[in-house]
């Protein structure tokens, strides 16, 4: 028997919909949390464990702190762009999310749930093309703010990330070569036909994409125009309250949508390691939603590690990196992989 | 133990050559503890931290210490005098000269000479209230600019005065 | 958007200068043209003080000047006093005080590493360098109560004599830093990104450290070879074995190898006075009133930040008539402008710690 319509065309896309913005959350909380217990570990002390089993509500306790702190909006601010901009920052990383497959598709009572909310055939594009979004709620931000260190921030944020998304483009062009085609769920499905992961059969392409990708979150070394010992704050100085809340949860809703790319593009997404080793098949019966999330809870572990052990890069050797460096290794890693794929 | 009498017999030469060329100029001069210390007039201050630094190779000024004397001063002399404290590097030789200055003369500037003395005489300036001219910028260094009075005077109350500033 | 010089300001309350300093900077994009460092923020009048104390009640003072190395500051004054005094101390004592200074300067140079390391962004160095620390710092505990202020020196020689407890203190600090540092050398001093921070940023020629007053790693890592704890020995140190390091760039990644090198030079002289403490009174006999005959005096240390001087003019009573305290964070804080020049906005902080400056020794 089939689902009731009313079920199948309304209930199931709102459920997806409503799981689609709880998911990033519920990772941002988590996310906050691993950040603050593993850096206060590799640092030699123990971080937040007070507040809830091991301190799994402290960041709970933030966000309901940052609640009820006073909105302070400056006087000489540009109002409208000044409350825009952290909308536009979280909106576009959540949005995002709807693109992007969590695992396979099963049957219930003959109705197929996939576990995406859409896909589309131009998925990965949608992708990137929503998430570079928040760069304009970034330059509002510093713009509207009226204040010299939050412009500055803002400018050095924004150069920083359209520096980083070229060589991530031709990353994800080498990763094309292969899959044939930008829709995500067919960009694992390759890799599960081809039984091997595009992040062994391309490790340039992944490193460079992992290493831009640190980039465009802002995130240590890449994290000048935040850091606190010289700008204070960065393009969010002036924000207080739930706006800065905002732009908290939206920088950690970027980290794990770039580990979600790494995990799709590179390490199979939802598959499990070792398809060809008979005496490892027992690992095929873990649903494949969870091989995804362990593997991104890795790269959002690898996020935290370089972030408590690396200094800071400074930001003309930032750009210098990507400019010289991870631009003109990409450029080559792609005529490489192109020449190669029709060779072979 | 801390007397160094190995001193004695470089910083003997250096008085001689202070001696030789300046002659009276040079006021009194005293060795004790291990350091020379010796007396000159305001108006041939220049000159003689010109010859100690290119002429006998005392490059480094190591402080400038203001003092304010009104209480043990001898007869006839300045109210306050200044002190330069100069160092040979290699030799570890020291030597230091006092140069006495009244209340509202000002003293030259060593700055062109002595890089160093700039924030020294900015806080000479600030606690004693000693001009300097010739000075780039001669500002308070640690008191609030509009701060009046000089705190480190003998008649500047150590608690402060009533109505603050 | 093309932009004229900006004016920024950095402080007085800042996470990176250190103490309460502000910095007025002009600002050219990022080139920096102009640093104009505004003190007197923690001007607390200290030598008014001292001139209406006995030179015994001097002595807690001078704890808060550089108050991450008090001893050193301790140790400066009481030199001075001393020397005024022509007081001859026991050697067991001046035995100790070598000990507790050395030990002060690992503490001071340990918070030194894990400041400026955070500073360009290695916050796990900062906690590794004051994990450090605690081991010199659970000396001082046991010694004379004190942790930071730890006014661990008396006229005419030490408070207490080192007993068991405190010496294996000493002994485990001294055995478990140099692994610790080790550590801390490992994710630093190879590392690209940290050397791509600090070389040739900030560079402070030989010349222009002397001209400018710099003292201590600063000026050693400008290539001038002077440390008055070799050529102007006190306090016995010509008695011990030890090299001093200095290096030619003067940049920001040279300042940071002598300190760390400076830190495995105390672990050596620290370790040697130890092994031969000679045995005898651990202080020398000075009255309860002190009167000072009239004269004047001026003695200088090597303290960690550089050459710390004390000027004492005695009159014959019981107080000094005036105390001039000759400040190194002071006087290396007057190059940075020179440093800063031609440098990125970036690196000032860098560049500020490299020099190790500490507001209370710089405003008295």
């Amino acid at each position: 028997m089939t689902a009731h319509p009313l079920v199948v065309d309304f209930l199931i896309p709102v459920l997806k919909i409503a799981a689609v913005i709880l998911y990033p959350l519920v990772m941002v909380i988590v996310m906050i949390w691993m950040e603050r217990r593993v850096v206060a570990l590799i640092q030699g002390r123990l971080g937040p464990n007070r507040v809830g089993f091991e301190g799994i509500l402290q960041p709970a306790a933030d966000a309901f702190k940052l609640f009820f702190k006073e909105d302070i909006i400056p006087r000489q601010a540009d109002r409208f762009l000044f409350n825009l901009s952290p909308v536009l920052v979280l909106v576009s990383s959540l949005l995002a999310f709807c693109f992007i497959p969590l695992g396979e598709s099963f049957r219930i009572k003959g109705y197929t749930l996939t576990l995406w909310v859409a896909e589309s055939p131009v998925g990965l594009l949608l992708v990137l093309g929503l998430s570079s979004i928040g760069v304009f709620g970034i330059i509002f931000g510093g713009w509207a703010s009226n204040s010299k260190y939050p412009l500055m921030g803002a400018l050095r944020s924004v150069v920083q990330i359209l520096s980083y998304e070229i060589p991530l483009g031709m990353t994800v062009l080498t990763v094309i070569f292969f899959s044939r085609s930008i829709d995500l769920v067919a960009i694992v499905n390759h890799q599960k036909d081809a039984r091997i992961w595009f992040g062994f059969l391309l490790p340039v392409s992944f490193v460079v994409f992992w290493i831009s990708g640190i980039a465009e979150t802002n995130r240590a070394p890449f994290d000048l125009p935040e850091a606190e010992s010289e700008l204070v704050a960065g393009y969010h100085t002036e924000y207080s309250g739930m706006k800065f809340a905002f732009f908290y949860i939206a920088e950690y809703a970027h980290m794990v949508l770039v580990s979600s790319l790494v995990v799709i593009l590179f390490f199979g997404g939802w598959l499990p390691p070792f398809p060809n080793v008979a005496a490892l098949a027992f690992l095929h019966r873990i649903p494949g939603f969870l091989w995804y999330l362990a593997k991104i809870m890795f790269f959002l572990y690898l996020y935290v590690w370089i972030r408590a052990t690396l200094p800071r890069y400074r930001f003309d050797a930032l750009i210098k990196l990507a400019w010289k460096w991870l631009i003109p290794l990409s450029a080559l890693n792609l005529v490489a992989v192109a020449v190669l794929r029709y060779v072979l | 133990m801390l007397d160094d009498l190995k001193d004695a017999p470089a910083l003997k030469r250096v008085e001689e050559s202070l001696r030789r060329r300046f002659g009276a100029a040079l006021l009194a001069a005293s060795f004790e503890k291990g350091e020379l210390q010796f007396e000159a007039a305001r108006e041939t201050l220049s000159g003689v931290l010109e010859f100690l630094k290119t002429g006998l190779g005392f490059e480094s000024l190591t402080d400038m210490i203001g003092l304010d004397l009104v209480a043990s001063r001898p007869e006839g002399a300045g109210r306050f005098a200044v002190l330069y404290q100069l160092y040979k590097f290699p030799e570890a030789l020291r030597v230091r000269l006092r140069v006495a200055v009244d209340d509202g003369e000002a003293l030259p500037s060593v700055t062109p000479l002595f890089r160093a003395a700039d924030w020294m005489e900015r806080e000479v300036f600030d606690m004693f209230g000693i001009r300097f001219e010739g000075h780039p910028g001669l500002t308070r260094i640690y008191l609030p600019d509009e701060f009046e009075g000089f705190p480190l005077r003998k008649d500047f109350p150590l608690e402060g005065r009533e109505r603050g500033l | 958007m093309a932009f004229k010089t900006i004016d920024l300001n950095m402080g007085p309350q800042h996470p990176s200068t250190h103490g309460v300093l502000r910095l007025r900077l002009a600002v050219d994009n990022e080139l920096v043209l102009r640093v104009e460092p505004v003190l007197g923020y923690l001007h607390r009048g200290m030598e008014k003080l001292w001139e209406s104390q006995t030179y015994v009640q001097a002595v807690p003072l001078t704890d808060r000047l550089d108050y991450l190395a008090s001893l050193s500051n301790n140790l400066a004054y009481i030199l001075a006093v001393e020397k005024l005094m022509g007081l001859e101390v026991p050697k067991r004592a001046q035995y100790i005080r070598v000990i507790l200074a050395e030990l002060q300067r690992l503490a001071s140079h340990l918070a030194w590493l894990g400041f400026m390391a955070n500073d360009i962004g290695a916050m796990s160095v900062l906690l590794y360098g004051f994990e450090a620390r605690e081991g010199v710092l659970d000396v001082f505990e046991a010694y004379s109560g004190g942790r930071l202020t730890v006014h661990g020196m008396r006229i005419g020689g030490v408070p207490f004599d080192l007993d068991e407890r405190v010496i294996g203190l000493v002994r485990r600090a001294l055995d478990e830093i140099p692994r610790k540092v080790a550590d801390i050398e490992g994710l630093l001093s190879q590392n690209r990104i940290w050397l791509h921070r600090t070389e040739g940023i900030g560079v402070l020629s030989a010349a222009d450290a002397v001209a400018y007053g710099v003292t201590g790693p600063a000026l050693r890592a400008s290539g001038v070879a002077w440390d008055i704890r070799r050529d102007v020995p006190y306090s016995s140190y010509g008695d011990f074995d030890f090299a001093v390091p200095v290096f030619g760039h003067g940049d920001v990644y040279d300042r940071y190898l002598v300190r760390v090198e400076e830190i495995r030079q105390s672990l050596r002289i620290a370790g040697q006075a130890l092994e031969n403490l000679p045995p005898g009174d651990f202080r020398a006999r000075v009255p309860r009133v002190l009167k000072i005959p009239p004269g004047e005096i001026f003695h200088s240390i090597e303290a960690p930040k550089g050459e710390l001087g004390f000027y004492i003019r005695s009159d014959g009573s019981d107080k000094p008539e005036r105390v001039k305290m000759r400040s190194p964070s002071f006087l290396n804080l007057q190059a940075l402008e020179l440093m800063c020049k031609e440098n990125l906005f970036s690196d000032v902080v860098g560049i500020l710690g490299s020099l190790d400056v500490v507001l209370g020794e710089v405003d008295k």
